[in-house]
């Protein structure tokens, strides 16, 4: 009997391996720049082509910075859920608009509604490899020192506003 | 059909063909690019190397490398930069640290403990004894059966 038990456990095992492998999401790749500063960048600002940004200028402020694209489907999909952070006004919304054209991006938030303080333009796609971006969007919760706490890989959902950013952002602004 | 075919096949060489002339700076740095874009995975579809990929994101990373080895930068460095950036996921070849010691040494624990099951279950099974001795009283019986025991015969030739 017991030479028959130990096949059987040992296939439940791998089962359950299986089972919790198939769970995970392969897309989501841990971002190594969780707990390190977030990189500099001095980038134009996409209502103000003359006007630049730096990452500095939000010093002493927890903040999320999305990245964004009008050619991205998932941002469309993501956009109410930061418009209605923004309404709430709990913590600024800085959007890095990746790889797209300037005329695209404003008629975008003319058309859906602009949840950003501002947004900054990265045309062709640097600062996004600064960051790591390899699937837009993502967005990063940045502390008062300017430090990354939070990265989210793909759409934020209310769900995630609620449970991880909104907490977390609390807790650092303490 | 089979004309469709061959213009598919021609024009995907010729888009080959062109992008090779592109790339056609210098052939020594080309190579490095191209090895060390092996090495790399491209994030967006994780199955096929920075080298393999036509991913925007690839593209730019390549572009990246080329610059990087224009300014000549090190291998080390370049990879370094990239897993900084993306992590160690980035490294088809994942490095040995505490969290991949498992991956790096499980096959090789795996090989031992199979080696010495094998090594238990040989062992068990030398132990059996080949034969059960015939006792005297399956001796009668098979005497019963088959007739009085004759002796076996001396040239061998017999079965």
């Amino acid at each position: 009997m017991k030479r028959f038990l130990w096949p059987l456990a040992i296939f439940i095992l791998l089962v359950g391996f299986l089972a919790v492998g198939l769970r995970l999401n392969p897309r989501e790749v841990p971002s190594p720049l969780v707990g390190k500063a977030a990189p500099a960048f001095e980038l134009p600002v996409l209502h103000q082509p003359d006007k630049r940004f730096v990452p500095g200028d939000m010093r002493g402020k927890v903040w999320l910075l999305n990245v964004w694209a009008s050619w991205c489907v998932s941002c469309r999909e993501e956009h109410p859920v930061l418009m209605e952070l923004s309404k709430r006004s709990v913590m600024p919304i800085l959007g890095l608009n990746y790889k797209d054209k300037g005329e695209d991006a404003q008629r975008w938030l003319k058309q859906f509604g602009d949840p950003y303080q501002l947004s900054v333009v990265d045309a062709d796609g640097r600062i996004g490899i600064d960051y790591g971006v390899y699937g837009v969007p993502e967005t990063y919760l940045i502390d008062a020192e300017g430090v990354i706490r939070y990265k989210q890989i793909g759409p934020l959902t209310q769900a995630i506003i609620d449970d991880k950013v909104l907490p977390l952002a609390k807790a650092l602004k303490k | 059909m089979r004309i469709l075919l061959l213009a598919v096949f021609v024009s995907v060489s010729l888009l080959s063909i062109n992008v090779k002339a592109i790339e056609n700076a210098n052939p020594q740095t080309e190579q490095r690019i191209r090895q060390l874009s092996e090495k790399l995975r491209c994030l967006v579809c994780q199955n096929q190397s920075l080298a393999d990929s036509n991913a925007e994101l690839a593209q730019d990373l390549r572009q990246q490398l080329r610059e990087q080895v224009a300014a000549g930068r090190s291998d080390d460095a370049i990879l370094d930069y990239l897993v900084q950036r993306y992590g160690d996921f980035v490294l088809y070849e994942p490095p040995f640290k505490a969290t991949t010691v498992l991956l790096w040494i499980g096959p090789f624990v795996l090989l031992a403990a199979a080696a010495l099951v094998l090594v238990a279950t040989l062992r068990r099974r030398r132990r059996v004894p080949e034969e059960p001795a015939l006792g005297p009283e399956d001796r009668r019986l098979v005497e019963r059966v088959l007739g009085p025991a004759v002796p076996p015969e001396r040239d061998g030739s017999a079965r």
